[in-house]
């Protein structure tokens, strides 16, 4: 499940087993949560209070060396969107704007369901906004995302699936993704290709098997 | 008689639970915290609420210094607290607490002290409830679990 190139693969750790999701969030209840619930799911789990010490862990703070990225990589971000000092939707770009860890897909919780909010983390490159309280069949369903890596198709389905359920009626009458820009459908097949430029790391092995899109800016039917 | 005691409990808990999810205390979230619980994180449950408790006392403790200081302006500071009251509530499926904390962040949005002031009573008060409702609970599943023991005694 080879999402990024650069990293070093340790022969110890087999990867395709069990996803390693690193969980950031604030509240140490829901870090509790998030890692029952993960680890009931089968993954490994490294919970952070921070973006910051997310950032430390990934080994994105400017320090040489990380020892625990060494050990694991990471498989997915779930990061809280309210936190102080470095927001969910402030790492989500620190970590998309890396070229070593963009390809990781990261998913953003809030306890509060705002389109503006939600339409900025997707532009940002989140693979999905989950409203809080997280449950079992949501990471559930982004494990299955990930292993399968069926990419846009299954993503934008289940994010609107999610979004359908928890619409709290902010804005009635318009669709759950509404188009950012009116690009064409097929535009935006070359924007959400192109914007994934896996020529940039230099990866030893061929085209991952596994892949994750980033969701497509346009809802397409 | 042991076995009946066990039963007991178990309905106790089950009329309990049933109380507190008709009264809309608490929602299907507390079910999925239970559903996390097993042999590999026997007490799940309680460890998740007790982190919940301390936390939330200290966040009352903090909104009523807020409140009370004669030279109260700090309203952004009470809507950080109220947000992550609501999240932690909204977490372990405490759901009319996390409801009293939208209430609470409504008045400090508008300014309204007094307002904020009856919410925050009544965000003590439905502390309180919760907290008594949930300790007892957590006291018929202790019980409960002895009464098990005691009926199917390890062989030997």
């Amino acid at each position: 499940m080879a999402m990024t190139g650069e990293i070093y693969h340790s022969p110890m750790v087999c990867q395709e087993e069990e996803l390693h999701v690193l969980a950031v969030d604030d509240s140490f209840v829901d870090r509790k949560v998030i890692e029952r619930l993960l680890k009931r799911s089968s993954c490994k789990v490294t919970a952070v209070e921070s973006g910051t010490r997310a950032l430390q862990y990934l080994g994105l703070d400017g320090e040489k060396s990380s020892v625990g990225y060494d050990a694991l990589k990471v498989n997915l971000i779930m990061t809280d969107y309210s936190m102080p000092g470095m927001t969910g939707y402030e790492l989500l770009k620190k970590i998309k704007e890396s070229s070593a860890f963009r390809e990781i897909p990261v998913v953003i919780m809030s306890s509060e369901n705002i389109m503006a909010r939600i339409d900025r983390c997707l532009e940002e490159g989140a693979e999905e906004f989950i409203v809080k309280p997280v449950k079992l069949s949501d990471v559930k369903r982004l494990k299955d995302c990930i292993i399968k890596g069926d990419g846009e198709e299954n993503v934008k389905k289940n994010l609107n699936k999610r979004k359908l359920r928890d619409e709290e009626d902010d804005h009635p009458g318009s669709s759950p993704l509404t188009p950012v820009s009116p690009l064409s459908p097929s535009m935006a097949c070359d924007l959400a290709s192109s914007s994934r430029s896996p020529s940039s790391s230099p990866s030893p092995a061929p085209a991952p098997a596994v892949s994750i899109k980033r969701p497509k800016l346009l809802h397409s039917s | 008689m042991l076995g009946l005691g066990e039963d007991r409990l178990r309905a106790d808990m089950n009329r309990l639970l049933a109380l507190l999810f008709h009264q809309g205390v608490l929602d299907e979230q507390f079910l999925q915290l239970q559903q996390l619980q097993d042999e590999s994180s026997p007490n799940f449950v309680s460890e998740v609420v007790n982190i919940y408790f301390h936390e939330s006392e200290k966040l009352l403790m903090n909104l009523r210094t807020l409140l009370m200081d004669k030279e109260f302006s700090g309203y952004k500071k009470i809507g950080i607290h109220l947000n992550q009251m609501m999240g932690s509530s909204s977490s372990i499926g405490a759901k009319r607490l996390a409801n009293v904390c939208v209430a609470f962040r409504t008045a400090s949005q508008l300014n309204n002290r007094p307002g904020c002031l009856r919410a925050l009573e009544l965000l003590e008060h439905e502390y309180c409830y919760l907290k008594n409702k949930l300790h007892e609970l957590f006291q018929l599943e202790q019980q409960r679990i002895l009464a098990a023991g005691v009926r199917y005694p390890r062989q030997m």
